[in-house]
């Protein structure tokens, strides 16, 4: 058990907030035990012992547990219940926003006609082509752009006005190059993953710290180990901050891709709802967009656990 | 050991600074400086902040070039830096090995860490180290790559006053191991008087005084002449009146 005392000024003990048996009634936060308000009075005092060690009270306990039961995913679950109690009572017609288990029931129908699946693969191989070739472009430029001067007086301009351009504006003109198939929509998705990966690796490599770049340069490091053990890991953090752009970007492509010109994957099956006034299907495609898109992210905090154990990072409490 | 720091002939350690000029803008940082440190000389650099001991520095390292004049350094060189300057993201042993290459890298950077009484400590990240450990993660990184010369900028003034003096004690057992020249910079006329063999008082981009050390480790901590050395140092710095 460790005690602070923080203010080693104030001499005058006082036995209440020493006994941590008041607690128990008071039902404190369960992290800490702070006992002033926004207003402390002059001789106010804190007293901070380890976490585990306090006796918390069976209110406190239950508090804890169900404030986030499901952590982020609270609010999300919380919507939900609401929407199928609403729509079960009749204020959300069907046709408006259906229940979220009419939706459940609409894809396992779906699925079992034998749409779903084929339109799902369809997106996904589209989502995963153009995600690598989008990655594959961004991460090689946005390497050679970091590490060498002419690298960025070649791409950086140039990615500069792209990242201006809006996804969906380049969509007609992708049409009309490369017609109504699978290409521009590729294209497309490999356009939205390019852009964001080139200019957050960019940044990512010219702001590693200067200090270790110097520090490595007087032990005797040649070019490929600063590289390799310095330049890249330090800009990691700033990789992965665009491999999640570049993810949700991709996803943006696809949709905008599927939902303008396609007779097949997730977008068709959104816009043939639509034509049907089938509207469980169009949000059975919403849900899968969110979905992968949730995926998408999850995917890249793991990937920052496993690279970035070295940080030292915030934890909200 | 220490003779006049004005134009030695060519010699095979060491270094050698002859009549260096650095300015940056207007301001005239190094003005014709000359100094030479022998080949297992530990010398300490001592000076007011801003009178250009960093800059000093950092031409010995070849972090940087004269303006004028040249600058004359073994090529097997190493700095410690003010900060750890550690990548955060490689564990001990890696930051150690950092430049180091062959198959027994590995090794040598083990017992580089086990010579500052880091040993069992290589697989942790920098956030888990102390101040003191990390610095001493920096030292050895200096010192495997066995330089001739040891460059160490202010390396302990971020250190409390215990860990400093552990520190003072590592770096005395380790230049009798190593038998490089070292220049140690420092604003501390305690650490100053605690390592060195001479001691260099420099303002206004010069060397104004030369002090040589031959106290005994006992002298060091306590004795007449070491009062006397550090109230002449004080006097040199402008402080005399002031302590």
């Amino acid at each position: 058990m460790t005690e602070i005392r923080p203010d080693p000024l104030v001499c005058e003990a006082k036995a209440d907030q020493a006994d941590f048996s008041a607690e128990t009634t008071a039902g404190p936060a369960p992290t800490l035990s702070l006992e002033t308000d926004a207003l402390a009075p002059a001789h106010a005092r804190e007293v901070f012992v380890a976490a585990d060690a306090r006796r918390v009270s069976v209110f406190a306990k239950w508090r804890k547990r169900l404030s986030w039961p499901l952590g982020i995913y609270t609010t999300p679950v919380a919507i939900l219940i609401i929407w199928q109690v609403l729509a079960e009572v009749g204020v959300l017609g069907p046709t408006y926003a259906p229940a979220p288990t009419s939706i459940a029931r609409t894809a396992g129908q779906l699925w079992q006609q034998g749409v779903l699946g084929p339109d799902l693969e369809i997106s996904l191989r589209r989502a995963a082509l153009g995600l690598a070739l989008g990655l594959s472009i961004g991460i090689v430029t946005g390497v050679i752009g970091g590490l060498l001067a002419s690298g960025e007086h070649l791409f950086n301009g140039v990615v500069q006005i792209f990242n201006t351009i809006p996804i969906l504006a380049i969509l007609p003109v992708m049409i009309v190059w490369f017609g109504i198939d699978e290409t521009p929509k590729i294209l497309i998705i490999a356009f939205g993953a390019f852009v964001p990966m080139y200019l957050n690796l960019f940044a990512a490599i010219r702001g590693v710290d200067q200090r270790l770049v110097e520090m490595t340069r007087t032990t005797g490091a040649r070019r490929w180990r600063l590289v390799t053990r310095v330049i890249f890991p330090g800009a990691m953090p700033g990789f992965l901050v665009g491999l999640r752009f570049s993810l949700a970007y991709s996803i943006l492509g696809l949709v905008a891709a599927e939902t303008v010109n396609a007779n097949s994957g997730i977008g068709f099956l959104i816009t043939n709802g639509q034509t049907y006034l089938q509207t469980n299907q169009v949000f059975v495609g919403l849900v899968i967009y969110a979905i992968l898109g949730l995926l998408a992210d999850q995917f890249v905090r793991l990937l920052q656990r496993l690279l970035l154990q070295w940080r030292p990072s915030y934890e909200a409490s | 050991m220490s003779t006049a720091s004005v134009t030695p002939a060519r010699q095979q350690a060491g270094v050698l600074v002859e009549d260096v000029v650095r300015r940056f803008g207007d301001r005239v940082v190094l003005d014709h400086l000359y100094l030479s440190i022998a080949g297992e000389e530990l010398v300490v650099l001592l000076g007011p902040s801003g009178c250009g001991k960093t800059t000093l520095l950092r031409l010995l390292a070849g972090l940087d070039r004269p303006d004028e004049g040249t600058v004359e350094v073994p090529a097997r060189r190493a700095i410690v830096f003010q900060g750890d300057r550690l990548l955060p993201w490689q564990r001990a042993l890696r930051n150690v090995t950092l430049g180091l290459y062959g198959p027994d890298a590995g090794q040598q950077a083990k017992d580089a860490l086990a010579e500052v009484g880091l040993a069992g400590r290589e697989r942790a990240w920098p956030k888990e180290l102390s101040g003191g450990e990390a610095q001493r993660v920096a030292l050895a990184r200096a010192l495997v790559s066995d330089p001739e010369l040891v460059l160490l900028d202010e390396p302990f003034a971020a250190l409390d006053a215990i860990t400093r003096r552990r520190m003072h004690g590592l770096v005395r057992a380790l230049r009798y191991q190593h038998h490089a020249a070292m220049l140690l910079v420092t604003h501390d006329v305690d650490e100053a008087i605690a390592l060195a063999d001479r001691i260099l008082v420099m303002s206004s981009g010069r060397i104004e005084t030369s002090h040589p050390v031959t106290l005994s480790a006992a002298e060091r901590e306590a004795s007449v002449s070491r009062e006397e050395l550090r109230a002449s140092l004080l006097a040199d710095l402008g402080l005399a009146n002031q302590h």
